[in-house]
Protein backbone atom coordinates (compact mmCIF):
# COMPACT_ATOMS: atom_id res chain seq x y z
CA UNK A 1 0.00 0.00 0.00
CA UNK A 2 1.01 3.61 -0.40
CA UNK A 3 0.00 6.91 1.14
CA UNK A 4 0.07 10.14 -0.82
CA UNK A 5 0.97 13.46 0.79
CA UNK A 6 1.97 16.74 -0.86
CA UNK A 7 2.53 15.11 -4.21
CA UNK A 8 4.83 12.36 -2.87
CA UNK A 9 4.01 8.66 -2.39
CA UNK A 10 5.07 6.75 0.72
CA UNK A 11 5.07 3.00 1.20
CA UNK A 12 2.85 1.78 4.05
CA UNK A 13 1.83 -1.59 5.49
CA UNK A 14 -1.73 -2.91 5.22
CA UNK A 15 -2.79 -0.90 8.29
CA UNK A 16 -1.41 2.37 6.96
CA UNK A 17 1.82 2.55 9.01
CA UNK A 18 4.89 3.91 7.22
CA UNK A 19 7.26 1.12 6.14
CA UNK A 20 10.36 3.37 6.18
CA UNK A 21 10.78 5.34 9.39
CA UNK A 22 12.92 7.85 7.47
CA UNK A 23 9.90 8.88 5.35
CA UNK A 24 8.32 10.65 8.30
CA UNK A 25 7.95 14.41 8.46
CA UNK A 26 5.55 16.76 10.22
CA UNK A 27 3.80 17.26 6.88
CA UNK A 28 3.25 13.50 6.47
CA UNK A 29 1.83 13.37 10.01
CA UNK A 30 -0.55 16.25 9.22
CA UNK A 31 -1.65 14.58 6.00
CA UNK A 32 -2.28 11.22 7.71
CA UNK A 33 -4.31 12.91 10.44
CA UNK A 34 -6.21 14.93 7.85
CA UNK A 35 -7.13 11.77 5.96
CA UNK A 36 -8.66 10.45 9.22
CA UNK A 37 -10.51 13.74 9.81
CA UNK A 38 -8.31 14.57 12.81
CA UNK A 39 -7.03 18.12 13.26
CA UNK A 40 -3.65 18.21 14.98
CA UNK A 41 -3.32 20.48 18.02
CA UNK A 42 -0.34 21.14 20.32
CA UNK A 43 -1.69 18.42 22.60
CA UNK A 44 -1.60 15.93 19.71
CA UNK A 45 1.95 16.97 18.82
CA UNK A 46 3.09 16.51 22.41
CA UNK A 47 2.02 12.86 22.28
CA UNK A 48 3.54 12.37 18.80
CA UNK A 49 6.89 13.78 19.94
CA UNK A 50 6.75 11.73 23.13
CA UNK A 51 6.25 8.57 21.05
CA UNK A 52 9.08 9.41 18.67
CA UNK A 53 11.48 9.99 21.57
CA UNK A 54 10.29 6.78 23.24
CA UNK A 55 10.95 4.85 20.03
CA UNK A 56 14.37 6.46 19.54
CA UNK A 57 15.36 5.31 23.02
CA UNK A 58 13.79 1.84 23.21
CA UNK A 59 13.20 0.92 19.53
CA UNK A 60 9.70 -0.25 20.37
CA UNK A 61 6.31 1.46 20.14
CA UNK A 62 4.40 1.09 23.43
CA UNK A 63 0.98 -0.59 23.69
CA UNK A 64 -1.81 1.64 24.98
CA UNK A 65 -1.63 0.68 28.64
CA UNK A 66 2.13 1.20 28.64
CA UNK A 67 1.80 4.51 26.81
CA UNK A 68 -0.68 5.80 29.39
CA UNK A 69 1.68 4.94 32.25
CA UNK A 70 4.78 6.30 30.57
CA UNK A 71 3.03 9.59 29.74
CA UNK A 72 1.78 9.85 33.31
CA UNK A 73 5.30 9.45 34.61
CA UNK A 74 6.99 11.85 32.22
CA UNK A 75 4.38 14.46 31.19
CA UNK A 76 2.24 14.49 34.33
CA UNK A 77 -0.68 12.56 35.79
CA UNK A 78 -3.35 14.82 34.21
CA UNK A 79 -2.18 13.57 30.80
CA UNK A 80 -1.45 9.99 31.81
CA UNK A 81 -5.01 8.73 31.66
CA UNK A 82 -7.02 6.94 29.00
CA UNK A 83 -9.78 9.57 28.87
CA UNK A 84 -7.39 12.40 27.95
CA UNK A 85 -5.57 10.29 25.36
CA UNK A 86 -8.73 8.81 23.80
CA UNK A 87 -10.17 12.31 23.40
CA UNK A 88 -7.09 13.21 21.36
CA UNK A 89 -6.90 9.91 19.48
CA UNK A 90 -10.34 8.28 19.40
CA UNK A 91 -9.17 5.33 17.26
CA UNK A 92 -6.88 4.22 20.10
CA UNK A 93 -4.04 6.41 21.36
CA UNK A 94 -1.21 3.92 20.83
CA UNK A 95 -2.35 2.78 17.40
CA UNK A 96 -3.43 6.13 15.97
CA UNK A 97 -0.66 8.29 17.44
CA UNK A 98 2.04 5.75 16.47
CA UNK A 99 0.76 5.87 12.91
CA UNK A 100 1.00 9.67 12.72
CA UNK A 101 4.41 9.46 14.45
CA UNK A 102 5.68 7.26 11.62
CA UNK A 103 6.34 4.29 13.91
CA UNK A 104 5.44 0.61 13.41
CA UNK A 105 2.22 -0.72 14.89
CA UNK A 106 2.72 -1.05 18.66
CA UNK A 107 3.73 -4.39 20.19
CA UNK A 108 0.80 -6.10 21.87
CA UNK A 109 -1.86 -3.88 20.36
CA UNK A 110 -5.24 -5.49 20.01
CA UNK B 1 6.49 -26.87 28.57
CA UNK B 2 3.90 -25.15 30.73
CA UNK B 3 2.02 -26.01 33.84
CA UNK B 4 -1.13 -23.95 34.10
CA UNK B 5 -3.09 -23.86 37.33
CA UNK B 6 -6.46 -22.35 37.93
CA UNK B 7 -5.56 -19.25 39.95
CA UNK B 8 -8.11 -16.78 38.59
CA UNK B 9 -7.66 -14.10 35.93
CA UNK B 10 -4.07 -13.12 36.71
CA UNK B 11 -1.38 -15.75 36.35
CA UNK B 12 2.31 -15.74 37.08
CA UNK B 13 4.19 -16.02 33.78
CA UNK B 14 7.91 -16.69 33.57
CA UNK B 15 9.57 -16.22 30.19
CA UNK B 16 12.78 -18.24 30.09
CA UNK B 17 15.40 -17.12 27.60
CA UNK B 18 18.12 -19.62 26.75
CA UNK B 19 19.59 -18.39 23.47
CA UNK B 20 22.11 -15.75 22.39
CA UNK B 21 20.44 -12.51 21.23
CA UNK B 22 21.07 -12.15 17.51
CA UNK B 23 21.60 -15.58 15.91
CA UNK B 24 17.87 -16.35 15.76
CA UNK B 25 14.54 -14.59 16.37
CA UNK B 26 13.90 -16.35 19.68
CA UNK B 27 15.28 -13.59 21.89
CA UNK B 28 13.35 -10.77 20.23
CA UNK B 29 10.14 -12.81 20.02
CA UNK B 30 10.50 -13.79 23.69
CA UNK B 31 10.86 -10.16 24.73
CA UNK B 32 7.84 -9.10 22.66
CA UNK B 33 5.78 -11.98 24.08
CA UNK B 34 6.70 -10.91 27.61
CA UNK B 35 5.55 -7.36 26.82
CA UNK B 36 2.29 -8.67 25.36
CA UNK B 37 1.74 -10.74 28.51
CA UNK B 38 2.26 -7.65 30.63
CA UNK B 39 -0.06 -5.60 28.39
CA UNK B 40 -2.75 -8.18 29.22
CA UNK B 41 -2.12 -7.41 32.90
CA UNK B 42 -0.52 -10.73 33.77
CA UNK B 43 2.23 -10.97 36.38
CA UNK B 44 5.33 -11.29 34.23
CA UNK B 45 8.91 -12.17 35.13
CA UNK B 46 11.83 -12.97 32.82
CA UNK B 47 14.75 -15.34 33.40
CA UNK B 48 18.01 -15.64 31.48
CA UNK B 49 19.95 -18.90 31.54
CA UNK B 50 22.57 -20.62 29.35
CA UNK B 51 23.48 -18.42 26.32
CA UNK B 52 20.41 -16.31 27.12
CA UNK B 53 22.55 -14.29 29.56
CA UNK B 54 24.24 -12.68 26.52
CA UNK B 55 20.93 -10.92 25.77
CA UNK B 56 21.53 -8.56 28.69
CA UNK B 57 25.15 -7.80 27.74
CA UNK B 58 25.49 -4.04 27.61
CA UNK B 59 26.82 -2.04 24.65
CA UNK B 60 25.47 -4.21 21.85
CA UNK B 61 25.52 -2.88 18.32
CA UNK B 62 24.34 -5.44 15.76
CA UNK B 63 23.90 -2.80 13.01
CA UNK B 64 26.98 -4.19 11.23
CA UNK B 65 25.08 -7.45 10.75
CA UNK B 66 22.11 -5.51 9.36
CA UNK B 67 20.06 -6.08 12.52
CA UNK B 68 18.05 -3.78 14.74
CA UNK B 69 19.28 -3.56 18.34
CA UNK B 70 16.09 -4.91 19.90
CA UNK B 71 17.83 -5.13 23.29
CA UNK B 72 17.15 -1.37 23.64
CA UNK B 73 13.59 -2.45 24.47
CA UNK B 74 14.78 -4.05 27.73
CA UNK B 75 14.86 -0.46 29.02
CA UNK B 76 11.08 -0.27 28.49
CA UNK B 77 10.29 -3.25 30.74
CA UNK B 78 9.70 -0.94 33.71
CA UNK B 79 6.91 0.81 31.81
CA UNK B 80 5.37 -2.65 31.37
CA UNK B 81 5.60 -3.26 35.13
CA UNK B 82 8.02 -6.12 34.54
CA UNK B 83 10.39 -5.69 37.46
CA UNK B 84 11.51 -9.26 38.12
CA UNK B 85 14.43 -10.04 35.85
CA UNK B 86 16.52 -13.03 36.90
CA UNK B 87 19.93 -14.08 35.60
CA UNK B 88 21.40 -17.44 36.55
CA UNK B 89 24.79 -16.94 38.23
CA UNK B 90 26.30 -20.20 36.98
CA UNK B 91 25.48 -19.41 33.33
CA UNK B 92 26.98 -15.94 33.72
CA UNK B 93 30.21 -17.21 35.29
CA UNK B 94 30.62 -20.02 32.74
CA UNK B 95 30.69 -17.34 30.03
CA UNK B 96 33.17 -15.08 31.78
CA UNK B 97 30.55 -12.37 32.42
CA UNK B 98 30.09 -10.33 35.58
CA UNK B 99 27.17 -8.30 36.90
CA UNK B 100 28.79 -5.07 35.67
CA UNK B 101 28.81 -6.40 32.08
CA UNK B 102 25.00 -6.42 32.06
CA UNK B 103 22.49 -3.68 31.27
CA UNK B 104 21.46 -1.67 34.32
CA UNK B 105 17.67 -1.64 34.24
CA UNK B 106 16.69 1.17 36.59
CA UNK B 107 12.99 1.95 36.46
CA UNK B 108 10.79 4.86 37.44
CA UNK B 109 7.98 4.61 39.97
CA UNK B 110 4.50 6.15 39.49
CA UNK B 111 5.85 9.65 40.16
CA UNK B 112 8.68 9.44 37.66
CA UNK B 113 11.28 8.92 40.39
CA UNK B 114 14.05 6.51 39.43
CA UNK B 115 14.89 3.52 41.59
CA UNK B 116 18.47 3.32 42.84
CA UNK B 117 19.07 -0.35 42.13
CA UNK B 118 18.92 -2.29 38.87
CA UNK B 119 15.96 -4.65 38.53
CA UNK B 120 18.33 -7.36 37.27
CA UNK B 121 18.77 -9.99 39.98
CA UNK B 122 21.55 -12.56 39.77
CA UNK B 123 20.41 -15.80 41.38
CA UNK B 124 21.93 -19.26 41.77
CA UNK B 125 20.50 -22.27 39.95
CA UNK B 126 18.89 -23.57 43.16
CA UNK B 127 17.08 -20.30 43.79
CA UNK B 128 15.98 -20.12 40.15
CA UNK B 129 14.52 -23.62 40.46
CA UNK B 130 12.40 -22.36 43.38
CA UNK B 131 11.31 -19.31 41.37
CA UNK B 132 10.31 -21.59 38.48
CA UNK B 133 8.33 -23.81 40.85
CA UNK B 134 6.24 -20.79 41.95
CA UNK B 135 5.00 -19.93 38.42
CA UNK B 136 1.68 -20.78 36.78
CA UNK B 137 2.96 -20.65 33.21
CA UNK B 138 6.47 -21.22 31.83
CA UNK B 139 7.40 -20.15 28.30
CA UNK B 140 10.75 -21.12 26.81
CA UNK B 141 12.53 -19.12 24.11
Amino acid sequence: MTFEANGARYETDKDGYLVNLGDWSAEVAEAMAGADGCEMSDAHWEVIHFLREYYAQYETAPAVRVLVKAIGRRLGKEKGNTKYLYELFPYGPAKQASKYAGLPKPTGCI
Amino acid sequence: MSKAQNTGAVKKFLYINRRAPHGSNYAQEGLEMAMVGAAFEQEVAIAFIDDGVFQLKRGQNPAGAGLKNFTAAFGALGDHDIRDIFVERESLEARGLRAEDLLQLVFEDENGKRAEKSAVQIVGGDELAEIIARQDVLLNF
